[in-house]
């Protein structure tokens, strides 16, 4: 088809450098289609961080609020449930090594002031939500010091949210960033010095 | 890198044992012979692959955050502007999409008007074009209602409506298509799984059909010559050249300037004057008040002119009914174009001065026409509605007659350059 | 061929240039998108006068503060009613049930009202509120005859009156340059300074419209470059492969 001879060299590079920038450009094309999966800022306004009244919360109560559509617990321990705690057990992580929770709450009972405890809800093995079981009972066993018993494979965690040796969940319970506004009000989702 | 490209071609053999790859690329990239000679109006076809391919993957992602409820409709579409990151340009590609599907499209057919691409062996190839061309306007149509903005209401108002026009079941029909006494949520909903699902099936199935009859006849060309009756010695047409290398190379210039104008108006012009993005379709759908002034999308407003312009009863038959039949009409009697055409030769360089005269009047007409039905109607810009309708209209008519006696060139044997 | 097209299009064209169509002709609102400061005075006289009517709720709060540089105290403290939430749209405190008894409409939601009616008709819209005893608001609208909604930034504009003789020349398809109007009671803002109050907001509701606006133009430059980079690499290209076809 051609009398002139073909430079081979030539071609390949400028078909090369065509395909390069032209893979680059689809690449950078798909940024923006992936980037639109983030959350909307729908999706960020209702899971902006929640305010919590903890005054009226009896000791050794539980309540449940929402954030970012997840429960969050908070729990006002008894100053036994404190100690018990401080006495820790047969645990797989009682000093919060490998977990999640802001560096404020790496310590024994996993909070900043030991009597509220702060938690996400939600079970570390498959994210089912564990029960409340302040006091022992058939599941749980007898020498049970109170805590948290997820019902779907059976895994245990303390009243720190830390969890027991032996069962499936591998970490501790998640504690959110959150901080105190005023002695009776925190605000789930914030913590001191950040956004 | 040897042994990389090793495993490649191992799986590659794998698959051919067990799947026509190598043959497939063969007949349809590397081994199919297109005219060396296809010029500037030959891009068309590959630009509305790619227009085809942008509004499908952008369609996919709006379907994630749009929600077909009357209620919800409208303000979806403002949360994918304005809450979903790149939403917005997710948005406009699609917006923008729609309307340049038509462009390359009408280009793409005038295209087979000016070179006789139609006619035999190729009429196949045109009836299936004409296929995905309703397809495609049925598709823009049902698009249209799902921002469910007013004129998004009313242009789909209008249009089922017309259906009222047909006589006897003609008020039944229209609240078939509704699924109600008026466009409502019932609508946006079969509407929405028409623009979603049907049609897109549809229109990538026949352009599937499409380039397998462009494949098995060949491609046309700007003299109409047909390349497959001088061969040589290794049997394949002297004026062809394999699609691959020679036009993908060819066609990935055009698509680069093609994806250039686009972004120009995605990036700085999605509402196009208020052509591609209507003004009054950032009011929420109100069926108590009709805007002033609807008018259809651009592409749709030749025929819609045909449409209005039908004023008159006669036959005993009201022009409203005329209108609708005509419309109709100017959309179908492309069909028969590869048999209207009785001219010896295809191409317009070959074509004596009576064809040539008669496309431009054609053309002519379809752009004033199309410009007339946006603007709303006075008594002046009917009157000239009606004229070009009859010469839209004469342009098809009469075509058997002025090709045959147009005087015509003589067809070269090779294809000239 | 391509003559005959290129003909007909200015024949069409042509066409188009003689469909004017009636109304007064519109002032020119020059907005201005690219000043932070005046879109932040726009949010800022948005909120005071059309947010106790009128919601925009499609936009957030916190998107206003993002877009328009500011911080989260000064949009709190300026922007919302203490009861919001920074996330929150703009929503309204009045019920619309109430707005249409008061107003005999509700007040639409302005989110994307600089998109359906145009910058321009805004800026005209709310620079031409004149006096009319036959309405109940007392005052009608030289570009919106009738308007439910009464002259909500009289205190800053002063009220105006319809001058007579140019409204008679309007009445004989003749267009007048400017509103017939002239200020019978001057307001706490000079007519240079209302024009820039009123041209800073609808800046803003032209953003409030298309927030998006503010980096398209800035992305479309580097794509439209980039697609240049690749034109010339596959131009190239092109040129090689095809030495071969004679």
């Amino acid at each position: 088809m051609s009398e002139t001879a073909v430079d081979l060299d030539r071609r390949r590079f400028l078909t090369g450098t065509a395909a390069v920038i032209g893979g680059i450009g689809a690449a950078t094309a798909a940024v923006p289609f992936i980037a639109s999966f983030q959350p909307s800022a729908k999706a960020k306004a209702i899971g902006a961080p929640v305010e919590a009244d903890i005054s009226a919360i009896e000791p050794g109560q539980r309540v449940t609020y929402k954030w970012r559509g997840k429960p969050v617990w908070v729990m006002r321990r008894t100053p036994e449930q404190i100690d018990a705690l401080k006495a820790g057990g047969p645990l797989r992580d009682p000093e919060s090594i490998e977990s999640e929770q802001p560096e404020f709450a790496k310590n024994a009972w996993r909070s900043s002031k030991p009597e509220y405890l702060v938690l996400v809800g939600i079970c570390t093995h498959l994210g089912c939500s564990p029960s409340f079981r302040p006091v022992p009972d058939a599941e749980t066993g007898a020498d049970w010091k109170g805590g948290f018993y997820c019902p779907c494979h059976g895994s245990k965690f303390d009243l720190a949210g830390r969890v027991y040796a032996g069962v499936p969940a591998p970490l501790n319970m998640v504690v959110p960033p959150y901080k105190y506004l005023t002695d009776t009000r925190i605000l789930i989702g914030e913590m001191e010095g950040s956004a | 890198m040897g042994f990389i490209v090793k495993q490649l071609t191992g799986l590659r053999d794998w698959v051919d044992d067990r799947f026509p790859l190598l043959s497939l690329w063969n007949d349809h990239m590397g081994q199919y012979y297109a005219p060396k000679n296809l010029n500037f109006w030959y891009y068309f076809g590959v630009l509305s692959m790619v227009v085809l391919v942008i509004q499908i993957v952008t369609g996919i992602w709006l379907v994630m955050n749009y929600k077909p409820d009357a209620n919800l409709a409208f303000a979806s579409v403002e949360y994918i502007m304005r809450d979903v990151d790149w939403g917005w340009l997710i948005r406009y590609m699609h917006s923008t999409g729609a309307s340049f599907f038509f462009i390359v499209v009408y280009m793409h057919m005038f295209r087979g008007l000016m070179y006789g691409s139609y006619k035999q062996p190729r009429e196949l190839i045109w009836i299936l074009g004409m296929f995905i061309y309703l397809s495609l306007m049925a598709e823009a149509f049902f698009g249209y209602l799902l921002p469910w903005g007013q004129m998004s209401f009313w242009g789909a108002q209008v249009i089922t409506s017309l259906f009222g026009a047909v006589p006897v079941v003609g008020e039944q029909l229209a609240e078939l298509i509704r699924g109600d006494y008026v466009i409502s949520d019932i609508t946006l909903n079969r509407f929405f799984s028409f623009h979603v699902i049907a049609l897109p099936f549809a229109i990538a199935g026949l352009v599937v059909l499409h380039i397998i009859a462009l494949h098995e006849v060949g491609s046309n060309n700007p003299d109409g010559v047909e390349i497959k009756k001088l061969k040589g010695p290794n049997g394949k047409p002297l004026d062809g050249i394999p699609f691959h290398p020679y036009y993908t190379v060819h066609d990935s210039v055009a698509v680069v300037v093609f994806l250039m104008l686009f972004s120009a108006v995605v990036f700085f012009a999605p509402e196009m004057g208020g052509y591609f993005l209507e003004y009054n379709n950032f009011i929420p759908a109100d069926p108590m008040k009709t805007p002033l002034h609807i008018a259809p999308v651009w592409y749709f407003t030749p025929f819609y002119s045909i449409l209005r312009a039908n004023t008159v009863n006669f036959f005993g038959i009201d022009g409203k009914l005329w209108g609708v039949i005509f419309m109709g009409l100017g959309t179908v009697i492309f069909f028969l174009l590869p048999w209207l055409d009785r001219s010896p030769v295809r191409s317009i360089r070959y074509r004596g001065p009576i064809y040539k005269l008669a496309l431009t009047l054609f053309v002519v007409s379809f752009l004033i026409l199309g410009w007339l039905g946006t603007l709303p109607p006075t008594e002046g810009r009917t009157l000239t509605a009606q004229i070009f309708t009859v010469v839209y209209f004469l342009f098809f008519i009469l075509m058997p007659w002025y090709t045959k006696i147009d005087k015509t060139k003589p067809v070269p044997e090779r294809v000239t350059r | 061929m391509m003559r005959l097209v290129f003909a007909a299009v200015l024949v069409t064209l042509g066409l188009a240039a003689s469909a004017n169509e009636g109304g007064p002709e519109l002032l020119e609102s020059h907005v201005n998108l690219d000043s932070k400061n005046n879109l932040q005075r726009g949010a800022r006289t948005f909120v005071n006068y059309c947010v106790s009517c009128h919601s925009a709720s499609f936009m957030r709060y916190s998107r206003v503060m993002e877009d328009l540089g500011l911080s989260k105290e000064a949009v709190e403290k300026n922007l919302m009613f203490t009861t919001d939430k920074i996330g929150n749209p703009m929503q309204v405190a009045m019920r619309p049930a109430d707005g249409e008894a008061w107003f005999g409409v509700a007040p639409p939601d302005l989110s994307v009202v600089a998109r359906a009616r145009g910058a321009d008709w805004l800026y005209s819209f709310l620079m031409s509120f004149y006096l009319d005893p036959k309405r109940p608001t007392g005052v009608n609208n030289l570009y919106f005859p009738e308007t439910a909604m009464p002259a909500v930034l009289s205190a800053l504009q002063g009220v105006q009156r319809k001058v007579e003789h140019q409204a008679e020349g309007e009445a004989h398809g003749g267009h007048h340059a400017g509103p017939a109007l002239e200020l019978a009671v001057p307001g706490s803002q000079t007519p240079e300074e209302y024009a820039n109050t009123v041209r800073d907001l609808v800046s803003f509701m032209v953003y409030l419209g298309e927030p998006a606006k503010l980096v398209r133009y800035k992305v479309g430059f580097w794509v439209i470059a980039f697609l240049f980079v690749l034109f010339i690499a596959c131009y190239l290209m092109n040129k090689e492969y095809w030495k071969d076809v004679h």
